[in-house]
């Protein structure tokens, strides 16, 4: 068990409690939530390493809510976990400067080891 | 070879329907008809007019010398007549009656007369009964009785006359001037002088006309009163439309009667029963006037040709440029129309695909712990068949993300990441992609790229998935044991071509003409229908085409054309 602590944030929480399960049984440290405000909050509470977050979370879009945490906390990995198609052309087409950073994109459903495997790259270097 | 084209393919290009035929057959048609009504209306109006201004014109000029030659002519025989006539008036009425109450005095009377005046073949005395007292001439006519001759009596009622011709007791055609000299006691006696009609005839003759005209003369009932070419003989009716008592002098007049047509001039020949008669054949006055009439008309026909062929040449032109603008725009409405159905097909697919991903991933990680679970813990019992169960589950879902990341792929609109691409090393990457399966299979991937073949700029990621589709279309339709063929072409100097062959069952032609339409799928269950629509539409994008070539049976190509450089 390696100490990678990762926060889940997606709308649907029959998915995301099973993927916390899941990345937990692959040996990650990993909570959940629901909402871009809980998620704030909880990275409040606590350190985490990285958070996978969906694109579309009801009130607050994933890009934007990516922009506060990489603002409050810095030192987060984000990877984006979508059902939509194209995100990488549409983040690419965003103007410089205001390209969120992220690691990862991975679309839905995503195989849960190379998630890990994403995660882990994107913690470790 | 069943050939489907679809370079930049859409229906509108294909030949025109035989009812667009029909039309633009019919527009031409009637262009060709307006455009010859309205310049040629004008040209032969103006040809018309010309050639009657031409002719009225040409009349007047031929009229007066006409008119001309009638005037002095008869002024001529008029004053021939007159002389005579006035020398006969002289002589009876100053002569004494005894001069010539004898046949000595006649005949010295007759001999002054003719050599002065000419012309006298006889003269003779005639007392108020008719009877020829003297008479000296030629024949023997003394004692004549003249009482029952039409002359004598318009001689008896006026002092001076003029006879017709007539034949008479001589039987041979003659005029007699004939004038009364009236006694103190009432009685009268008449000088009668038959005068040659040489001397008309001379005068007549003089005038020297073309062969097919005729000049004659007649009395005022139209009798001839000397011979005529054409128009009957002496003493007949003349064979012409003359007018009944003609007054004054007319000319040119244009006749037809029977077979002879023509222009008719004459002048009455005062103080005498003569009219002088001018007849012209059409002929001899036409000659100048058909050469005037024919250059125009000659003219009007060549620039007629000339009009006509211009007419037919622009209106051919015109009908094609409107065909070409027609079936332009028929492509462009087309295509819009087409782009407009890609587009909400693209919105209706993404939607869907978003919704179903959802859902999706629930289950994928629903199976995939049901799955983990069961890998985690050794005494499970029937761990075999619920493993089996959950892979089966997540095969599925892996058929179903294929699915919707196809509709998604389908729907996106990306703009092209242009860089420069060696086409045979990225033709190498996509055949990298097919993993292992053409070995398992024992299928031959050949490569025919010629050395030096020339770099394009394009997009990577999309031609790649252009030429993903088409190899694994090629792979699935192939048999073990066939084989796969890429072929780099140049076939111009400005594009590129990629020919994939395969050795598979080939297409059939119903369905290749709709193989690039989206949801368009020979493989049944296992297609979506959206890889060869979503090729072409990266192929269009990207400035390029794409073509299908089929044989059943015996196997398929595509060739994509693609720009060396980006326009």
């Amino acid at each position: 068990m390696d100490d990678i602590r990762v926060l889940v944030i997606d709308d649907e929480e029959e998915l995301v409690t099973t993927l916390v399960e899941r990345l937990a049984m692959r040996g990650l440290q990993a909570d959940w939530c629901t909402s871009g405000p809980e998620a704030l909050q909880r990275l409040e509470q606590r350190h985490y390493d990285a958070v996978v977050l969906d694109l579309k979370l009801p009130g607050i879009s994933g890009l934007e809510l990516q922009r506060r945490i990489q603002q409050a906390h810095p030192g987060v990995k984000t990877l984006l976990m979508t059902g939509q198609g194209g995100v990488e052309e549409e983040l690419a087409r965003l103007p410089g400067g205001a390209a969120p950073d992220i690691r990862e994109v991975l679309y839905k459903p995503v195989n849960i080891q190379v998630l890990v495997d994403k995660i882990r790259t994107a913690v470790k270097g | 070879m069943a050939s489907e084209q679809f370079r930049n393919s859409h229906p509108a290009e294909e030949k025109p329907s035989p009812e667009d035929r029909h039309r633009y057959h019919r527009l031409w048609r009637y262009s060709v008809l307006l455009m010859a009504v309205v310049s040629l209306t004008p040209l032969i109006i103006m040809t018309i007019i010309s050639n009657q201004q031409y002719q009225k014109a040409l009349q007047e000029e031929m009229r007066y010398p006409v008119s001309q030659l009638l005037a002095n002519t008869s002024r001529s025989l008029e004053s021939v007549i007159d002389v005579h006539k006035h020398a006969l008036t002289l002589v009876v009425h100053e002569k004494p009656r005894d001069d010539l109450w004898s046949k000595d005095g006649l005949a010295s009377t007759f001999t002054t007369l003719n050599r002065i005046f000419g012309g006298f073949v006889d003269l003779g005395l005639v007392d108020s009964q008719g009877n020829q007292v003297f008479y000296v001439g030629p024949y023997n006519l003394e004692g004549n009785n003249y009482n029952n001759q039409p002359w004598f009596h318009e001689v008896a009622l006026r002092e001076v006359y003029v006879s017709d011709v007539f034949m008479g007791y001589r039987n041979f055609p003659h005029f007699v001037i004939a004038a009364k000299h009236v006694l103190p006691d009432g009685d009268f006696y008449v000088l009668r002088a038959t005068i040659d009609m040489e001397l008309l005839n001379r005068q007549i003759r003089s005038l020297d006309l073309g062969p097919s005209s005729d000049v004659f003369l007649i009395n005022r009932s139209g009798i001839l009163q000397t011979n005529s070419r054409y128009h009957g003989a002496l003493l007949q009716k003349a064979a012409l439309p003359l007018p009944d008592h003609p007054q004054g002098m007319r000319t040119l007049v244009e006749f037809a009667s029977g077979d002879r047509a023509g222009f008719l001039s004459y002048a009455p020949i005062e103080r005498s029963p003569f009219v002088l008669i001018l007849v012209h054949h059409p002929q001899d006055l036409m000659q100048i006037w058909s050469t005037v009439r024919n250059n125009p008309l000659r003219f009007l026909a060549g620039s007629s040709v000339l009009i006509l062929l211009v007419v037919l040449g622009s209106s051919t032109y015109m009908v094609n440029r409107i065909r070409l603008a027609d079936t332009r725009r028929a492509r462009i409405l087309h295509n819009l129309e087409y782009t407009n159905k890609m587009a909400s097909i693209g919105r209706l697919a993404a939607g869907v695909a978003h919704e179903i991903n959802n859902p999706i991933s629930i289950i994928n990680e629903k199976a995939g712990l049901l799955k983990d679970i069961v890998d985690s813990s050794d005494q499970f019992t029937q761990r075999e068949k619920v493993l089996a169960l959950v892979n089966s589950m997540l095969h599925s879902v892996e058929r179903c993300s294929a699915v919707t990341h196809r509709l998604l792929g389908f729907a996106r609109r990306m703009e092209a990441h242009i860089e420069t691409l060696d086409l045979e090393m990225l033709l190498k990457e996509v055949v990298g992609f097919l993993g292992r399966e053409p070995e398992h299979r024992n299928i031959t991937i050949k490569f025919d790229a010629p050395p030096n073949f020339p770099t394009i700029e394009s997009d990577r990621g999309q031609l790649q998935q252009v030429f993903l589709n088409i190899v694994n279309n090629a792979l699935s339709a192939t048999q073990n044991g066939g084989w796969i063929q890429f072929a780099l072409q140049e076939p111009d100097d400005y594009s590129v071509a990629v020919t994939i062959c395969d050795s598979g069952a080939g297409i059939a032609p119903e369905d290749l003409k709709h193989i690039f339409e989206p949801f368009f799928s020979t493989k049944g269950e296992f297609g979506t229908g959206l890889g060869l629509s979503i090729t072409r539409e990266i192929v269009d994008k990207l400035g390029g085409s794409i073509t299908v070539e089929s044989r059943q049976g015996e196997g398929t190509c595509f060739t994509v054309i693609l720009p060396k450089a980006r326009i």
